[in-house]
């Protein structure tokens, strides 16, 4: 289901959280809100949810066309993942998923054995089965993360809804978890908006990232329009690695990869700049060159071992550098 | 266990003086409590125990401690939820106010609580207009009790309460809980342990109590006095004997039934398991 956001405002106190923001999430899209603490992604997740409200009167929150803004959360239809689990630790793995069914009116509560056969369903969906008799703490931290996946799957929600869902979580199982959870997405399908401050984790895991800054939208695209064709400066330094440059009242922004490293001998003055060999460092799968231009401001450049092996270069050496991509400026 | 390296040392040391404290505090005077109550004979024992005198007021011991202790528990809760979920002005006084009954001299409380709830006291006398003693009776012993007994819980409950994140309530509601559902399924379980530790200390403290009590209940023999006055009535009349095989009973009595608490808080305390 789409989830379409116009004009919310938030504000707490004389704080605005939000500021007159609008949003299209495309039906089974996995959409990223990235940004700062302090931007407004969680509070934005967090309106949606119907776990807070926007200011009254204004903007308007619809899931497929449909108006739920006013619909609180319990009744909305969302499945929320928070970013420690708030599991109920003295419940079972199994009666956790199986809360939101067990809670549901009795008019439309399932029976205890279809209520069983979802639960099981689920375990085996996120990869749990026969840990149904464990308590949260006896499990890791990425297992518990996908017992609160099924037990905000479990009531069949219309989105889904990850509040920094791996912030909590070691490196290596953070990676294994995100491959996991897209896998997971284009299996089920299901629209999901998930919350994070990690550009990396924005960039592998979304189709849509939404950047967001002091309240507001900066840019959206998908990853690789916003990475390569920032909009702002802001997305610019906040997406990746960026050389800025300052030229009198003229700042120019370049990635180190999208920078070519020749002799000096080849230099070609319309488009090169002499540079000084600063400092290498070549301990990792690419190398990295610091180079210092003449007027002294220092150029960051990523290239292969290879490349820089055949340049054969040294601290001192004076080189050409080159923008690969025509120079974006603002 | 003592030579193996440890970060912080002293193991021994503290070992030592922590067998030392608790022979000299507990273990010494109580083992002389049971000698002395072992210097009277079987038959006598049961003889004793059995009189109308100590079963009543065992009964009322034992019987208004395990009451105060609940209501106890019901009061703490409620101030619990209060002082945590809620900001307002004069908070932290009244964060204060909840420990003044560890702090009062006993004496002092149970001369206040029998002043305001005597018949012709500020409380007592709408009491009366109602048909209701609150003094001197039961319900007066009932009443200091539980004013004892409250911090207990409160003290239990807080912190346990502090750590309950709000998003376990979040969780809950997105799943579709209404409020109540939330409360009884998932706040109160997680509260229970801790709400049974509160129980089993203000329980534990009320059986002990003497200064409040002995002023409001009025002390009537058969009626109105409980096992501590008693042991001290003992006492009294040099009756050593008997005053320790009372304090003996109440003390294995006590004792059972808080061992039995603590092995049911622990049964319910899934994080220890």
């Amino acid at each position: 289901m789409s989830i379409s956001i116009q004009s919310l405002r938030k504000s707490f106190g004389s704080y605005t959280a939000l500021d007159d923001l609008s949003l299209e999430v495309p039906d089974g899209s996995l959409t990223a809100l990235l940004g700062p603490s302090g931007s407004g992604k969680t509070t934005l997740l967090r309106i949606v949810a119907g776990l807070e409200f926007a200011d009254p009167g204004s903007g308007r929150i619809a899931f497929h066309g449909e108006d739920v803004s006013a619909i609180p959360a319990g009744k909305r239809g969302v499945g929320f993942v928070f970013q420690h689990y708030a599991l109920f630790r003295h419940m079972t793995v199994a009666q956790n998923i199986a809360f939101g069914l067990s809670v549901a009116p009795r008019s439309s509560r399932l029976q205890a054995e279809e209520i069983r056969r979802r639960v099981m369903e689920l375990l085996k969906l996120v990869k749990l089965d026969g840990l149904e008799g464990r308590r949260p703490h006896e499990l890791s931290g990425g297992q518990r993360q996908r017992v609160a996946l099924a037990r905000a799957l479990a009531i069949r929600p219309k989105v889904l809804l990850l509040d920094e869902p791996f912030g909590a979580l070691d490196a290596q199982v953070r990676k294994d978890l995100r491959r996991w959870l897209r896998v997971f997405h284009d299996e089920i399908g299901l629209t999901t908006l998930f919350v994070t401050h990690d550009q990396e984790e924005a960039l592998e895991l979304a189709d849509q990232v939404v950047v967001m800054r002091n309240a507001r939208i900066e840019q959206v695209g998908n990853p690789q329009t916003v990475y390569d064709q920032p909009r702002t400066p802001f997305v610019y330094e906040f997406l990746g690695n960026v050389n800025k440059l300052g030229f009198g009242n003229d700042t120019r922004y370049v990635r180190p990869h999208e920078i070519e490293v020749l002799f000096a001998a080849e230099f070609d003055p319309s488009t090169d700049s002499l540079a000084q060999v600063h400092h290498l460092f070549s301990a990792g799968p690419v190398a990295t060159l610091t180079a210092k231009l003449h007027d002294g401001q220092f150029l960051d450049i990523e290239l292969s071992r290879r490349q820089l092996a055949e340049l054969s270069l040294s601290v001192g050496d004076e080189v050409a550098v080159r923008p690969l991509v025509a120079e974006r400026v603002r | 266990m003592a030579c193996k390296k440890r970060v912080i040392p002293g193991f021994s040391l503290s070992l030592g003086v922590t067998v030392i404290y608790l022979g000299l505090i507990i273990m010494i005077p109580l083992a002389a409590l049971f000698l002395k109550a072992a210097g009277v004979g079987p038959a006598e024992w049961w003889e004793i125990l059995t009189t109308r005198r100590v079963l009543q007021a065992a009964k009322l011991t034992f019987g208004a401690s395990a009451a105060a202790a609940m209501v106890s528990v019901v009061l703490g809760l409620l101030v619990t939820w209060v002082l945590v979920r809620y900001e307002f002005p004069g908070k932290r006084l009244l964060d204060g106010m909840v420990d003044l009954p560890f702090a009062l001299p006993t004496a002092v409380a149970g001369i206040t609580l029998t002043q305001i709830y005597a018949p012709n006291g500020w409380i007592g006398i709408h009491l009366e207009k109602l048909g209701i003693q609150a003094a001197y009776n039961s319900l007066g012993v009932f009443i200091a009790l539980t004013f004892i007994g409250f911090p207990f819980v409160v003290r239990t409950v807080q912190p346990v309460m502090e750590d309950l994140g709000k998003d376990i309530e979040e969780a809950a509601a997105t799943l579709g809980a209404d409020r109540w559902t939330v409360f009884w399924r998932v706040i109160l379980p997680m509260l229970t342990p801790a709400l049974v530790t509160g129980f089993a200390l203000a329980f534990a403290r009320a059986i002990g109590e003497y200064g409040s009590v002995i002023f409001i209940s009025g002390n009537l023999p058969m009626k109105t006095e409980i096992l501590p006055l008693l042991i001290v009535s003992q006492l009294e009349q040099f009756k050593y004997g008997a005053a320790s095989v009372i304090a003996a009973a109440m003390l294995t009595v006590s004792f059972l039934l808080l061992l039995l608490i603590n092995l049911l808080q622990r049964r319910m305390d899934w994080q220890h398991r």
